[in-house]
Order: C-alpha cells, then sequence, then structure tokens
C-alpha cells in the first residue's frame, strides 16, 4: 500500500517536471525567435566612406626658408573644428616623415584640439569660458580666431630654433587660412595651457594674424 | 651697437651640432656659442671705434625684458640679437613681424619695435648685402622673437646656421672657424657702414 503523502509527492514532482519542460520549450522558441532577429539587424549596405575634398597645406623647408602650398586630397569631416584638425595633422605628418624639408617629430597626434571662436578686434586673449562654450564645433560667422592646443611633447620635441619654429608656426596659420578663410587670427596653447615659447625662440603667448602668415610671393614668409 | 647674445643660465638653447661630418659629431649649447660670437663681434667693432653695449657677458640668465631694457637705455643705432642653429643653411636674418607704425612720444612696451620696422628692414638689408658679398647664403625672414618686439631700435635678430651643399654653396660646418670669422666680419662691416650712413638716434 503507497502511502497519500507518497502519491502526492510523486503527483506535485510530475506536475513540477511537465510545467519546467514546456517552460524550456518556451525559451527555445524565444531563442530562435531572437536569432531571427538578428539575422535581420545585419548590415545589408555597405558603410558610407566620406567623399575627398581638396585642401591646402603650406609645407615648410628649412634649406630656404620657404613656404610652399602643396595641394591634398583627403577625407574631411564637416565641423570645422574637426577639419582644422584633419588638414593641421596631415601637415604634421609630412614634417615627421623620414627626409622631410622641415623635420619636427610627432606627426598628427601633436594637435589635442582646435577651438574656433569670433575673432576680438583687439587681438586679445578670449576667457576660459569662451574657449569651453565653442568646443570644438566652431561657429562660421564672421572673422574667427583659431585656438591651436598642442602636445607638450610636440612643444618638448621640436627643434629648437628661430628659423625652424618660426616656419612651423607660420605654416600651421597659413594652412589654417588657406583651407578656413574665416580664420584671421591663431592662438596657441601646449598641453591646455598658455607657453611663452614653441621651443625658445618663437613667441607663443601673441596672437597671429593668419592672413598674414602665407607668403606674398608663394615662397618666402 | 647693441649686441644680445641670446638665452643664458638655464636657458642653453639649441643643441648645436660643431661638425656632422665627424660622428659622433661635438657639440655646444646655442648660449656658449652666442656668447662666444658675440665677443668675437665685439672685438671686431670696437677696434673699429665703435661703441658696443651687449646684453650679456657670462653665461647668466636674462630675460626678455632686461634684453630690451638694456637696449632701449643704450639708445642704440642697432641692437643685434645672435642666435645659433643646426636647422637650415646659411646665416637667417630676421625682424619683427609687427606690421610698421608711426614713431610717437610714448611707445607701448609689448610694440615699441613697430617705430623702428622700416629702419629695422634697412639695416636687415645692409647685412644682407655685406653677407652676400662675403659669399654666405642668407634668408630673411619677419619673426615674432621675445625681447625683440619691445626694442626701440633698428633690431635684427640673425641666427647663424652650417651652410649645405648647393649648386652654388660648399657645405660649411657650424663649429667652422673661417666660417664664423668670414660671418663676424662681413656683419662687422655692415653695421659700420650703418653706424656711418644712419641718423643718430
Amino acid at each position: 500500500m503507497i502511502p497519500r503523502y507518497q502519491t502526492i509527492l510523486f503527483v506535485v514532482l510530475l506536475l513540477a517536471s511537465v510545467a519546467m519542460g514546456g517552460f524550456l520549450w518556451q525559451m527555445r522558441d524565444k531563442a530562435h525567435q531572437r536569432m531571427l532577429e538578428g539575422q535581420d539587424a545585419a548590415p545589408a549596405a555597405a558603410p558610407m566612406v566620406t567623399p575627398a575634398e581638396q585642401a591646402t597645406v603650406y609645407v615648410a623647408s628649412d634649406a630656404d626658408n620657404t613656404l610652399t602650398p602643396q595641394p591634398l586630397s583627403l577625407p574631411l569631416p564637416a565641423s570645422p573644428g574637426l577639419r582644422a584638425r584633419a588638414i593641421l595633422g596631415k601637415l604634421l605628418d609630412l614634417y615627421a616623415a623620414p627626409n622631410a624639408p622641415h623635420p619636427v617629430p610627432g606627426g598628427a597626434g601633436s594637435i589635442t584640439q582646435i577651438f574656433l571662436l569670433p575673432a576680438p578686434a583687439d587681438g586679445s586673449t578670449p576667457t576660459a569660458a569662451a574657449i569651453a562654450a565653442a568646443g570644438t564645433a566652431g561657429q562660421s560667422v564672421g572673422p574667427q580666431l583659431a585656438i591651436v592646443n598642442l602636445t607638450g611633447a610636440f612643444a618638448n620635441g621640436h627643434p629648437s630654433g628661430l628659423e625652424t619654429e618660426t616656419l612651423t608656426v607660420l605654416s600651421i596659420c597659413a594652412t589654417l587660412h588657406a583651407n578656413l578663410p574665416s580664420v584671421t587670427q591663431v592662438r596657441f596653447m601646449v598641453d591646455g595651457a598658455p607657453r611663452a615659447t614653441l621651443a625658445g625662440h618663437a613667441d607663443l603667448a601673441r596672437t597671429y594674424m593668419a592672413d598674414q602668415a602665407a607668403p606674398n610671393d608663394g615662397s618666402h614668409p | 651697437m647693441v649686441l644680445d647674445a641670446a638665452h643664458g643660465g638655464d636657458d642653453s638653447g639649441a643643441a648645436l651640432q660643431l661638425s656632422p661630418a665627424q660622428s659622433p659629431s661635438p657639440t655646444q649649447q646655442e648660449k656658449q656659442f652666442a656668447l662666444a660670437f658675440t665677443e668675437h663681434l665685439r672685438a671686431l667693432l670696437q677696434a673699429r671705434g665703435v661703441l658696443v653695449v651687449t646684453t650679456r657677458d657670462a653665461d647668466a640668465a636674462v630675460g626678455a625684458d632686461r634684453r630690451a631694457e638694456i637696449a632701449n637705455r643704450a639708445r642704440a643705432q642697432a641692437c643685434v640679437s645672435l642666435h645659433a642653429t643646426s636647422m637650415g643653411s646659411g646665416v637667417h636674418l630676421y625682424i619683427s613681424s609687427l606690421a610698421p607704425a608711426a614713431a610717437e612720444r610714448m611707445l607701448a612696451w609689448k610694440t615699441a619695435q613697430a617705430a623702428y620696422v622700416t629702419r629695422s628692414l634697412a639695416l636687415a638689408g645692409a647685412l644682407n648685402s655685406a653677407l652676400t658679398h662675403a659669399n654666405v647664403p642668407v634668408t630673411l625672414g619677419r619673426t615674432a622673437l621675445l625681447g625683440m618686439d619691445s626694442m626701440a631700435c633698428p633690431a635684427v635678430a640673425i641666427e647663424i646656421a652650417p651652410v649645405l651643399a648647393s649648386s652654388h654653396n660648399q657645405p660649411t660646418a657650424l663649429g667652422d672657424a673661417n666660417y664664423q670669422t668670414q660671418v663676424a666680419n662681413a656683419v662687422a662691416a655692415a653695421l659700420v657702414q650703418w653706424r656711418s650712413e644712419a641718423p643718430q638716434p
């Protein structure tokens, strides 16, 4: 004679087994459904590639103290600040290449940020709040001041000399103005702070007139 | 004349390669080269009867403002800032990048040189002629150099570099004594001529 409590226990366990089986079957269906949905979300079109655009960089040469305009074709972002950074990065990559006419180590990573602000009429220093408000998006209203934030490694590794430092500063200013004509003034920061000179000579504490940096005769600055 | 030997003290300036042909190349700090060249040039000028004021006579730190103060107190006919580098070729002549401005009774400290830019350009032209005549390759430019923009006198920065080989020039090392003498003689001759032709301050 089977005790009553064992019968009840058997029935309960049987019901639990059936319920668990049903639950597992349902989970399997859901997993299958998710897999099918994942296949639907697979990329069906190739990613968009920004088309290459024309840009001009002013390449310095130490041998004859010249700045030479050099056209480039490269994909550029739409934002003016990011665009300026991409172009200057290309310029610094040229300087970091072996046998460069103006050798400067560092390359594109030497520019941390470029801020674009409305240019102050008197060439005064913008406030930190104005710089923070501008971000890297930039506004294309009237003459602009570009603030180029260089890395400390770039400034510390830059060759020291009146000519070589002047050429670096002027080639950056001329390149910015050539590609963003609204940029009329340029100031420099190093690791987010003002610095007296680039590598002991060229004054980094002043505002440079970008529209006067490019050589009039296409060569000597 | 005011001769301004660049750098000094903790500020060593560039590390110069005196003779790249040798391996390893002997090196010298820019502050040492500038001081030695200044003493050489001062001797040449004093021998020709020119009164010379220098901004430093030893390895001492002299700030940019102090250099301009010395030059302005001297009321000099010409102020020459002397530099050296291993980059580039020949002698680089630089004047201030400030826009020329009319001379006024009171000059702003940071832009005092603006009233002298035209005469600085003429001084650079005289130096260019003398150096070219001495077969030294020269490049001219404008720059923002701390101290020079505050000088109330015709001012030129001279940066001496080695001469790179070209169709016109034989390569010459920065440490070549003959080259240094050639440059010093040409600069001294130009300054003496400038002194005789330029109006008194």
